[in-house]
């Protein structure tokens, strides 16, 4: 049903080329909204709708676009995507909006969506960069959910806001790992994560 | 004068752009291989802030806020700082060549950094707090000290990673951990050691 060139803009990022381990953008997002697995899906989809319409958009306009004031443009562009996507979220789900706080407005900084503008919807027609921007917003959006997968099972024993720990494991001295809940483990695990899709990859080749 | 300087000294350390809110990672993992660049996206990046953070305010507070534009604040202040960045590119360029050929590849950069957006948007939700509050911003003076703060703590952690990473060189790190990795580790162990400063009341 898709070219090969078209499944690759899609599916190549979600592993091979995937936006947060392999080609470092987006990291701040990634790390920071990771404590609880409810935050990280919403913030996966809000930079996958974004990535994805922004994508389209310039990739419509991108002939009209003067090339000196290209990323005043596209920012703009990005701007007004995350402010109709955060007055959405304010409306529907204003205790999610407010867990994600200053990073829902940092996705206009996100470098996933300039790197993406770019590199790709800048020279690419609307339908090839519409693809491109919902494989690397999933990709982003993987790597989120397993980080946050980790970090609220260890941290708070539980997921998406549901204990799954049995009670009788901390009557037996189990203890939630605090440490979980801190800044700096998101970082170590998004380290582990590099290591291991690393050796994997290369026993593949 | 005694609150701004709390301020001040609690977004170097406590607060921290980097270890405590991981903005302007992209940035700092790209350009932390040697001391002397690191250093020079460290002064550039306190520059625009201190330059962006102050404009940021002043617009919210006399302009978003009594015309009741709250929610424009995202393309205002993306637009504020693309074009903060733009001049301030121009003046350095005429006045200061040396320092813009030092500088040059990363100050356009800048307006996509995290660090410099996400220190307007921190600005904008401690201007609502309370004026007790050791972190609510009250007047220009404390957004310029927070600004100041926040890029010299951005400073400093670039310039500690490339350090560490210089002497890094030499190690024997696994294959595939290499590079990145490795590098996201030494992040959060030293994120780890700037958690001591979290306690830190002054």
């Amino acid at each position: 049903m898709l070219s090969q060139k078209t499944k690759d803009t899609l599916l190549g990022p979600l592993n091979v080329n995937n936006p947060v381990v392999v080609q470092v953008l987006g990291i701040c997002s990634a790390l920071a909204v990771t404590v609880q697995l409810k935050p990280a899906l919403v913030m996966g989809i809000a930079v996958t709708i974004i990535v994805a319409m922004a994508n389209v958009i310039v990739s419509l306009i991108r002939n009209t676009i003067p090339m000196r004031i290209r990323i005043i443009i596209q920012l703009v562009v990005v701007a007004a995507l995350v402010t109709l996507v955060s007055e959405v979220l304010k409306a529907f789900a204003y205790d999610v909006a407010m867990q994600l706080s200053v990073y829902l407005g940092l996705i206009i900084t996100n470098c996933i969506l300039m790197g993406r503008l770019e590199a790709f919807a800048m020279t690419n027609n609307a339908w090839d960069s519409f693809l491109d921007g919902l494989g690397n917003g999933f990709g982003y959006a993987i790597i989120l959910v397993i980080v946050a997968f980790f970090r609220e099972l260890l941290g708070s024993g539980a997921l998406l806001g549901y204990q799954v720990i049995p009670d009788s494991w901390y009557a037996a001295g189990y203890e939630n790992c605090g440490m979980m809940m801190m800044p700096a483990m998101a970082l170590i695990l998004v380290g582990c994560i590099i290591w291991a899709h690393r050796s994997i990859n290369k026993e593949e080749k | 004068m005694e609150h701004a300087l709390s301020l001040f000294v609690r977004s170097i350390f406590a607060d921290n752009m980097i270890f405590a809110f991981f903005l302007g990672m992209c940035s700092y993992l790209a350009v932390s291989k040697t001391v002397k660049t690191s250093a020079g996206l460290g002064v550039a990046v306190t520059f625009v802030l201190l330059i962006t953070l102050p404009v940021n305010y002043l617009l919210q507070v006399y302009v978003l806020n009594p015309l009741g534009l709250g929610y424009l604040s995202f393309i205002l202040f993306i637009a504020v700082i693309a074009a903060i960045v733009q001049i301030v590119e121009m003046v350095v360029e005429k006045f200061s060549p040396s320092l813009y050929a030092s500088l040059g590849i990363f100050l356009p950069l800048i307006a996509v950094n995290c660090a410099i957006m996400g220190g307007s948007l921190f600005m904008q939700q401690r201007i609502i707090l309370d004026p007790e509050n050791v972190k609510a911003i009250t007047g220009i003076g404390d957004a310029v000290m927070y600004a100041l703060g926040s890029g010299i703590g951005w400073f400093m952690a670039i310039v500690c990673l490339a350090g560490i990473r210089e002497k890094m060189e030499y190690n024997d790190v696994p294959k595939p951990l290499q590079g990145l990795g490795i590098t996201f580790i030494t992040v959060g162990l030293m994120a780890l050691a700037f958690m001591c400063f979290s306690g830190l009341n002054i």
